[in-house]
């Protein structure tokens, strides 16, 4: 008898205590984004949290500029969270998904932002721009357009601008004795040249999936221009099919089978910058990649920027074909915008840092320094007499001159379309695909 | 009849008291279960009946995931990768497994040692591991490359069969160490004087590890297998971090569609869907490799020797 008394009891403390549990799982499964939102809000402690990206140089330059704001504002802080690119990407838009984002949300505008907006999870800047006009009147026009959705401005364009550009190792064309190239047919020429020699032509992270489209999106813009992308991005039917979008498929599968790319380039990432690694080693003569590239070159090629080693221009013209040789494509801008689930205390530290922090003088002197060109007009006198004076000067002059700066295209796109790009990139890369099954798959998800 | 239904009854209540007991015991795992596996499978039952962003709101779309993951030919292609991972990585880990176990279980210091060294790979993470093989197997700043070896220099993970070899590979080598410690447990468990009775008949060694050891692991080959083909699929952060399902799709499994689906393309329906393909999946390969196993798969054979 005893035992079984025992047992009930024992029974009945289990019991509850499991209960307990189940109801301490559900509150931390409901409660606990709110806690966090409202816990981070602290109208009381007047801190607002910031995520923003790993990597030289802009690391250091965003968290200067958060010391910066925080020296001069000691009662309301910003505290700032670091991530990786890639992982970064998925971990902003989880958050957002559960009420977790931060106050001050980093981005890269376009598709991804919009997806934001539809859902009302960031604050619509408009209004704050009309009333801080001089906010707005600084920053380059072209910049607002990634920022704007259904005429509405939800977004602070930050940081830089940074077209994607043809970079080459000089030491490798001097061993080739050959030319930089001015045309398609240029680089097709190049190839067997450099590959005869043991050294590749092209550097390509090709894991990283957007690498390989900034090449489709040259090829596409030198071959019919900017029309054919801007039909699928309208939502055009077949767009893809477009002999011109053909063309530039076969263009790329051409200069693949032609071995144009460093062996094993889909097996590398641009995260771990082994591509640019391969550029500065002299193990690759030429790299399409993003002006950023230049920073990070500078500071882990040893001498190789600081030698005058590395050369750069813009994409070379097709033959024949009808796209300005001036346009150019990449990033616009960065984006900031303000979580729309933040408290007004929140949200006001938040414009507080866009208005007074954000792209101050000192900011820019970073960006500079670090051989990127801040979105902010009249930055061009400043250039003279820094380091990368030559450099900076034509990263200026082909933003500022170019007829088209088209966003990427995975940043234009909406999400669900750009993972379906990038999937179907990777496969045309990869030689699994032709240019026709790419376009049937990819006219797929036009206007989704 | 009535000492007899009397004592049948005796027995009776003595042993609901013993059964009472030992299913209150569960009750705790049950409600972690319930809590942290039901109710999560029944939450992404629902959502694969929806259409969701895993940003805005939720909006019911019937069996629109479901038709759009069950035509995609991407959903085959997964399976076909996700059980070409899991043969593989069962006829490749299997019989080292066992091997190594039979060596191991004998008590000579030496082997002692050599287990310690051995077990290192289980103490890592597969992300680690998968950082370490992704710079090692680099085509051009990777092993093969740094000591100029030419068989080592292949494009390890950009060519299509190649990557899914490695894949295989890294996780044989993750994974030996695991099983083999489960056949060292189970052959030091078989009776020494079924070898002797083996010996006496004049048995050799060899013979003796195909009449006794390898029927006596029996059970253990089934519990094994079971671990290693139920837990292939859940082979997400290795391959995720190794080749992030590439090159092209040649090793996106199905967790890792899953992933992509729901978390980089937005699509939480379809990749709900993927998910409870994944989930219905396992419970049959489970409930297969149980039966296999003549259903008793918890019986010893260790009296009946």
């Amino acid at each position: 008898m005893d035992p079984i008394t025992t047992s009930r009891r024992t029974f009945l403390g289990i019991t509850l205590a499991a209960g307990a549990g189940v109801g301490l799982a559900a509150c931390g499964g409901t409660s606990g984004p709110q806690s966090s939102g409202t816990g981070g809000a602290g109208a009381a402690t007047g801190s607002t949290s910031y995520w923003y990206l790993t990597g030289p140089p802009g690391e250091g330059i965003r968290t200067n500029t958060v010391k910066r704001f925080n020296a001069a504002n000691p009662k309301t802080q910003i505290k700032g969270t670091t991530f990786q690119n890639d992982a970064y990407k998925t971990k902003v838009k989880t958050a957002i998904g559960a009420g977790q984002a931060p106050t001050i949300i980093w981005g890269w505008g376009g598709g991804g932002l919009k997806s934001y907006v539809d859902a009302n999870q960031v604050e619509d800047l408009t209004d704050w721009f009309a009333q801080n006009s001089a906010v707005k009147d600084r920053l380059f026009p072209s910049s607002f357009g990634a920022a704007t959705v259904g005429g509405k401005i939800y977004a602070m364009p930050c940081e830089t601008v940074q077209p994607i550009v043809l970079y080459y190792n000089k030491t490798a064309f001097e061993k080739v004795g050959a030319q930089p190239p001015q045309s398609w047919g240029d680089i097709m020429d190049l190839v067997p040249k450099f590959n005869a020699k043991g050294i590749a032509p092209f550097s390509l992270g090709g894991q990283s999936r957007w690498t390989n489209m900034m090449w489709l999106e040259f090829l596409f813009d030198r071959i019919s221009g900017p029309g054919v992308f801007q039909a699928v991005f309208d939502g055009e039917k077949n767009a893809w099919s477009n002999p011109a979008s053909i063309q530039a498929l076969t263009e790329m599968q051409k200069l693949i089978k032609a071995n144009g790319f460093i062996k094993g380039f889909s097996s590398i990432t641009a995260d771990s910058n082994a591509d640019q690694a391969l550029l500065y080693t002299g193990k690759a003569a030429m790299m399409l990649h993003g002006s950023w590239t230049y920073g990070s070159m500078a500071t882990d090629g040893g001498d190789f920027v600081s030698g005058g080693n590395l050369g750069y221009m813009n994409f070379p013209t097709f033959d024949g074909g009808k796209g300005d040789p001036s346009d150019t494509v990449g990033n616009p801008g960065q984006y900031l915008s303000i979580s729309s689930k933040a408290t007004a205390a929140e949200k006001a530290i938040a414009k507080k840092f866009f208005a007074t922090a954000v792209l101050s003088d000192a900011e820019n002197k970073e960006w500079i320094a670090a051989g990127a060109i801040p979105v902010v007009n009249g930055t061009d006198s400043l250039l003279t007499g820094s380091k990368d004076e030559a450099w900076l000067k034509f990263l200026y002059g082909t933003s500022s001159g170019a007829k088209v700066f088209a966003q990427s295209w995975d940043q234009a796109m909406s999400p669900t379309a750009a993972e379906e790009l990038l999937n179907n990139i990777a496969k045309l890369f990869q030689m699994s695909i032709s240019p026709q099954q790419f376009a049937d798959s990819m006219n797929k998800v036009i206007g989704t | 009849m009535t000492a007899a239904v009397r004592g049948a009854s005796r027995t009776g209540t003595s042993r609901a008291g013993r059964t009472g007991s030992v299913t209150w015991m569960a009750l705790p795992a049950l409600v972690f279960f319930i809590a942290f596996g039901v109710l999560p499978l029944l939450g992404v039952l629902g959502l694969s009946f929806t259409r969701w962003d895993g940003i805005g709101a939720i909006h019911p779309a019937g069996f629109d995931s479901w038709r759009k993951v069950l035509v995609d030919p991407g959903l085959p292609h997964a399976l076909y990768v996700t059980f070409l991972v899991m043969i593989l990585s069962w006829l490749v880990q299997t019989p080292a497994s066992i091997l190594i176990g039979v060596f191991l279980a004998s008590h000579a210091r030496y082997r002692g040692v050599l287990a310690v060294l051995f077990f290192i790979p289980l103490l890592l993470s597969s992300a680690a591991i998968a950082v370490a093989y992704k710079a090692l197997l680099d085509p051009n700043f990777g092993l093969g490359a740094g000591l100029q070896i030419g068989f080592l220099s292949q494009d390890w993970l950009g060519e299509d069969k190649l990557a899914v070899g490695v894949v295989v590979f890294i996780v044989s080598w993750q994974f030996i160490p695991f099983h083999s410690l489960i056949y060292q447990g189970a052959v030091r468990q078989i009776p020494r004087s079924m070898y002797e009775a083996a010996e006496i008949d004049g048995a050799g060694r060899i013979r003796q590890f195909w009449s006794v050891t390898l029927p006596q692991l029996k059970y253990t080959i089934v519990t094994s297998s079971t671990l290693m083909v139920v837990g292939s699929l859940t082979f997400f952060d290795l391959i995720f971090v190794l080749t992030a399902g590439g090159p092209g799709d040649a090793t996106r499994v199905l967790a890792l569609d899953m992933y992509k689906t729901g978390f980089q393309a937005n699509l939480m329906g379809p990749a709900s869907a993927i998910a409870v393909i994944l989930v219905l999946v396992a419970f049959a390969l489970a409930i297969i490799l149980r039966r296999i196993g003549g259903g008793g798969a918890a019986d010893s054979q260790l009296e009946g020797a």
